[in-house]
């Protein structure tokens, strides 16, 4: 459908890696356009409101009209149906709609799914978006009864929890924390860190919930406990707000009004055994294997390797998942993310930054979608919190859950 | 004979195999039909026409009499109809109700007469909501053959089996417990095993496999002949949370819930209890104990054990 080949060499890599490693979306289409509403705890406006504010906010960024817009992508969990989207926006028709599924594990996946529109020409300018009042509408992190429910897989599966009182995601993570402290000796403080830098991230970035509020480690040890091992600090933040994204073929974009961001990589994942959160029947408790399976297919597909990457954007909904991540995307050894994150390798000026916007616990909870707007912009040079020489930017979705992943690239 | 709890599916499966059974023999009477059973029986039904005794006959609605099993017979003889009807005793449906009764006579029977049984179940239906309580209509024909083998007479007769809607209130009345779990075929014989104090884990019983939680068919060998063996209790802490807020409906914070390992080979969710939360660490051997949260649901817990 254009004159850049399929495995990746249109993505412009400018020597940085070899590019195309095998099958994949190979740079051919991008990220043209990126657009939010505010980061609050009270949006005073309904969810719909906040879906179509993002989209005409990230059309506008692309120099786009809805009337460009022929296809759309969402979460599964949001309640903004497509066509309720397109009426409010002035989105006419659609040859394409797919909806993603398994909670923050759909963030990069709307990415996958759109690409994959835009490469097979189901269609030419797909919009994803993530609205919610998460904070002052249905919280998550609430316990519900209802999650048993209906005899579905999903209920039959919570059932082996639910009545235990195991039904809040900071739970269900603590219990993988506890066991990967067991194993390989780490500690609260090893979570806290992160949390830490995710703060000092945000309090420089004036969309970030906690702009010019900082946190030290000793502030991490004292918060309350949640659910031990976890204390509140390593509980991301509970937010309102809408993200959108804008994605076209590489081609297109390059005549758009911003430079594009290339999806040289996209994967989504799932492992053997996953459950919803609560992955306990398999292998050790130490590791996401569904996050190896994203790893695996982005550095296959894109020819890169871990050096390749100047920032990445974790999913960091808890600390603890942002260790095995940095373990399971080759960012460190098995165990070894407590000791890489010690010397601040994550930070703005250490080895490897990580979510220069402040992530999740810093900036605000929206599903993992603003993490991906963060990644657009450190490849177009106007984050926050810019980093240098930024050429290929690995962003997760969702752990603990089936996921997905991509590596964006400057031209 | 102890009969496992069936789910809905199992039941109908059960009923469709008795069913096809056909025609099952029951043990001949004990008695000749005989004149003081006919005279006690005239006794009881009021009736004075004296035709009965005068030609030696019976009256045909007597059919059943003669082959009934007494109170100290053998009751509990293997019959399709028996079968069932422990099957749904087990399985949660203990009461009963005769709804329907139909009879059709051939012949007088005479006294000296000797008549075997013979019972074919018909059908089954449900589960149906009714005002007794939910519960399954069982109908069966019994058809009585003399010595030669001719039939005499024979009766439709019909069941409802019914959970008492009473124990159902009773458990509104009492507090319910918040955090019920679904059930489903798959999975109803491990919650039916905790009622019993058994910890049931799901066997597959062509190739063994131990799985849980389990599902429909075993995942190594795909067959969806499943059994379970009931473990034994015994487990070592693998992981644990102590959940402190939000508060969780039905549960006083702090509580403490852990992935135990069974020495079955399997993993399973449960509260620790009966601990100090801070005595609570990864490998400390642990024992299950079951808690009863309402007139619903027990749930296995585990307490802390021998090593």
């Amino acid at each position: 459908m254009s004159g850049h080949g399929p495995s990746g060499d249109g993505a412009g890599l400018g020597g940085h890696g070899r590019p195309g490693g095998g099958a994949g979306l190979g740079g051919r289409a991008a990220i043209a356009g990126i657009g939010a509403t505010e980061f609050s705890k009270r949006s005073g406006r309904s969810e719909l409101r906040l879906a179509a504010e993002a989209v005409l906010s990230a059309l506008d960024d692309a120099g786009l009209s809805p009337r460009d817009v022929d296809g759309m992508v969402t979460y599964t969990q949001d309640a903004n149906q497509e066509i309720a989207v397109a009426r409010e926006t002035g989105i006419g028709e659609l040859t394409f709609f797919s909806r993603v599924e398994y909670g923050g594990g759909a963030a990069c996946g709307t990415v996958v799914h759109a690409a994959m529109a835009v490469a097979t020409g189901m269609a030419h300018t797909v919009v994803c978006y993530r609205a919610f009042n998460e904070r002052s509408g249905r919280r998550f992190g609430r316990p519900d009864s209802r999650l048993t429910g209906e005899p579905t897989s999903q209920g039959l599966e919570m059932s082996w929890h639910v009545p235990f009182g195991l039904m809040t995601p900071a739970a269900w993570v603590a219990m993988f924390a506890r066991r990967y402290m067991h194993v390989y000796n780490a500690t609260s403080e090893d979570f806290g860190r992160v949390a830490v830098a995710m703060r000092r991230h945000a309090a420089t970035n004036p969309a970030a919930w906690f702009h010019g509020r900082p946190i030290t480690l000793e502030d991490h040890q004292a918060s309350r406990w949640i659910a031990e091992p976890l204390h509140l600090l390593d509980c991301c933040q509970e937010s309102d707000g809408a993200v959108a994204l804008v994605v076209t073929s590489a081609e297109r974009a390059r005549d758009l009004r911003t430079s594009p961001a290339v999806i040289t990589a996209a994967a989504q994942g799932s492992g053997a055994g996953q459950m919803m959160m609560t992955s306990y029947y398999r292998d050790d408790m130490t590791t996401l294997p569904e996050m190896s399976t994203v790893a695996r297919h982005l550095w296959a597909t894109s020819g890169l390797s871990p050096e390749d990457i100047q920032t990445a954007i974790l999913y960091d909904h808890f600390t603890p998942f942002v260790l095995t991540q940095l373990e399971e995307l080759g960012f460190c050894g098995r165990g070894e993310a407590p000791d890489f994150l010690k010397d601040g390798s994550i930070e703005l000026d250490g080895a490897l930054p990580i979510n220069p916007h402040g992530g999740q616990l810093g900036e605000a909870y929206i599903h993992g979608m603003n993490g991906i707007a963060e990644a657009v912009r450190q490849i177009r040079g106007t984050a926050a919190n810019q980093l240098r020489d930024v050429r290929n930017v690995l962003v997760t979705a969702g752990t603990g859950v089936p996921t997905s992943g991509l590596i964006l690239s400057a031209e | 004979m102890s009969v496992p709890p069936m789910s809905d599916q199992e039941l109908h499966e059960l009923a469709g195999k008795l069913a096809a059974l056909g025609e099952v023999r029951g043990t001949p009477a004990r008695d000749p039909v005989n004149e003081p059973m006919i005279r006690h029986w005239l006794d009881a039904m009021g009736d004075t026409n004296p035709a009965y005794l005068e030609k030696g006959v019976a009256p045909p609605a007597m059919a059943q009499v003669w082959t009934m099993p007494g109170a100290r017979g053998p009751a509990n003889e293997r019959s399709p109809v028996n079968d069932l009807m422990g099957a749904l005793d087990a399985s949660g449906y203990p009461g009963v109700v005769a709804t329907n009764c139909e009879q059709t006579y051939h012949r007088y029977v005479r006294i000296g007469e000797r008549l075997t049984p013979a019972t074919r179940l018909t059908d089954l239906a449900g589960p149906k909501r009714t005002a007794l309580g939910v519960g399954y209509f069982a109908t069966w024909q019994v058809t009585w053959y003399d010595e030669a083998d001719e039939p005499v007479a024979g009766m439709l007769f019909r069941v409802l089996k019914f959970r008492p809607a009473a124990r159902e209130q009773a458990s509104q009345e009492r507090a319910a417990y918040p955090l019920q779990p679904a059930i489903n075929q798959d999975t109803a014989y491990f919650w039916e095993g905790v009622q019993q104090g058994e910890l049931r884990i799901q066997t597959c019983a062509d190739c063994g496999l131990h799985r849980h939680p389990p599902g429909p068919l075993c995942p190594a060998c795909r067959s969806a002949d499943r059994s379970y063996r009931v473990a034994s209790g015994h487990g070592i802490l693998y992981s644990y949370v102590v959940h402190h807020h939000p508060p969780v409906p039905g549960r006083e914070t702090p509580f403490v819930v852990g992935v135990v390992e069974l020495p079955e080979g399997v993993r399973i969710v449960g509260n620790v209890v009966d601990c100090p939360i801070e005595e609570v660490a990864i490998g400390m051997p642990l024992r299950v104990t079951y808690r009863r949260m309402d007139d619903r649901l027990v749930l296995p817990m585990w307490a802390p054990g021998e090593a």
